[in-house]
């Protein structure tokens, strides 16, 4: 029996297809998410909102709150390390977690280097904001790749951004002859390796989500019909003023994506989503996505 | 595929949420039309239903909120061919330990879910299976369930070495533990099809 291949870890990652991963803080939270129809849920000290709001160095949440909350649901547990922090990482599969994402939403532990990702069992995603990044996070082992968006904002317009330069580049380098792609791979800064594989496939080679500022079920349907294989929602559900409710209604609608009717009954009397900040407010050396190498 | 007069089979892929693409382009290999099924009235003219793998919850919720989960019963108990591989295993289960869900029902065998652990325990391993024959099948197994009970009518295609049930079938229902879509190897499907064309 072999454990923690590639075929596995990045296997997990297609199972959560289709679906929507939910930020939670409490065991309760988790319970409110899988009874939604959540097919995993993100376990954090707090949300990407208030880490925004609390600044300081943010860290691998408390192992007492993961294990709390995995041990109140049957679906996935992921949790989030920072960026390079290996340790975090092994820590994080000491516990159990079903994934990690080593996250820029949390304080960067090196900012030169990620964590060598197939050194672990557990599978990693993490976040791009174009293919480039992508390409290279897959290359150290990331079994699921979703868009950086901008955490805790609300506002889906960094996400948007971050899914239609991947999927643009991945139209551009699919209509290259053989011959250009070194050059490519070159400016890209990615592995001719897995340059060729998009050449001849067409898309990633692991699954894409996205992620940073899904507040509303056309949100999240938005993302699906740019090219997202799934959801990640943050603060979007226990941020706003009834989260059973947006959460039910956010699972509808990234499983009936192209369905314009269903998007429309789903989003009916959800009360007030999150309040959401313009990007353009936020001071340049607050942004979470630029973080990341 | 109309060269003798016979329609190409269609088959539908519950697409509520998982990995139905997956078994939708292993199907279209195997020369069948299949599509993804998210409403109750897209099982209509179909020959064999595909439950994937996925989350067994959110997949369960998805059918019973858009009325599937009667017609699919329904199905089931006129004989309907049915694939149901790890979260449609566990939907297609008389019972289940560890499921807050209400399952299908629709085959004799009890089923425990995530019955390997967590994702660190998720492993893949050569399985014998004598329907399909040598080689041996690469199963992949992930958050996996097994079985832990099986009724008269039910017939174990597949074993793990230390005994347990990891694959079934009873009448034209087949359930697999582990993931036949993530591999290469279409013989599982093409022996589900054997069932949905009328063959043993």
């Amino acid at each position: 029996m072999d454990r923690g291949t590639w075929t596995v870890k990045s296997g997990l990652a297609q199972m959560l297809k289709g679906g929507v991963i939910m930020d939670v803080v409490t065991a309760e939270h988790a319970k409110i998410a899988e009874e939604a129809g959540a097919c995993a849920v993100m376990a954090l000290e707090r949300v990407p909102a208030d880490i925004r709001a609390a600044g300081g160095v943010a860290r691998m949440a408390d192992p007492a709150v993961i294990v709390a909350i995995m041990e109140a649901v049957s679906i996935p547990v992921m949790a989030k390390c920072r960026i390079g922090h290996f340790v975090e990482a092994q820590v994080l599969e000491a516990l159990g977690v079903d994934f990690m994402d080593e996250s820029e939403v949390l304080t960067p532990a090196d900012e030169s280097h990620h964590i060598w990702k197939h050194d672990f069992k557990v599978p990693f995603v993490c976040g791009c904001r174009d293919l480039g990044e992508a390409l290279r996070r897959i290359a150290e082992g990331a079994a699921l790749i979703r868009t950086k968006g901008e955490a805790g904002t609300g506002n889906i317009v960094e996400a948007v951004k971050h899914m239609r330069a991947v999927m643009d580049e991945i139209r551009k380098i699919q209509g290259m002859t053989t011959d250009e792609l070194m050059a490519e791979a070159k400016a890209l800064g990615a592995p001719l390796e897995l340059v060729l594989e998009v050449h001849k496939t067409g898309r990633l080679p692991v699954v894409n989500f996205a992620a940073g500022g899904v507040a509303t079920p056309a949100d999240a349907a938005l993302m699906m019909q740019l090219g997202a294989e799934g959801v990640f929602v943050g603060s979007g559900v226990f941020k706003s003023s009834a989260p059973e409710v947006r959460a039910r209604a956010i699972v509808k609608a990234t499983t009936h994506y192209r369905d314009p009717e269903i998007i429309a009954e789903v989003s009916k009397g959800l009360g007030v989503a999150m309040p959401g900040v313009d990007i353009k407010t936020i001071p340049q050396e607050e942004l979470l996505a630029p973080r990341g190498w | 595929m109309s060269t003798r007069g016979i329609r190409a089979k269609k088959i539908g892929v519950l697409a509520q949420q998982g990995a139905f693409s997956e078994h939708i382009a292993l199907l279209r290999r195997l020369d069948v039309e299949a599509f993804p099924v998210r409403l109750a009235k897209e099982l209509e003219g179909l020959d064999g239903l595909v439950i994937p793998g996925g989350e067994s919850t959110t997949i369960g919720k998805l059918m019973k909120e858009y009325g599937l989960t009667e017609p699919v019963r329904g199905l089931a108990k006129e004989g309907f061919p049915i694939l149901g591989t790890c979260a449609g295993m566990i939907l297609l289960a008389k019972r289940v330990s560890g499921l807050n869900l209400e399952p299908l029902g629709a085959m004799d065998i009890e089923v425990k879910r995530s019955a390997f652990g967590r994702q660190v325990d998720s492993f893949e391993t050569d399985l014998e299976i004598p329907v399909i024959g040598e080689p041996p099948f690469r199963g992949v197994f992930i958050r996996a369930p097994f079985i832990e009970r099986a009724g008269d009518g039910v017939e174990i295609l597949a074993r793990l070495p230390n005994g347990v049930g990891v694959a079934a079938r009873q009448g034209n229902m087949v359930a697999l533990a582990f993931h036949p879509e993530l591999t290469n190897d279409p013989r599982l499907h093409a022996y589900f099809l054997g069932i949905v064309h009328g063959g043993r």
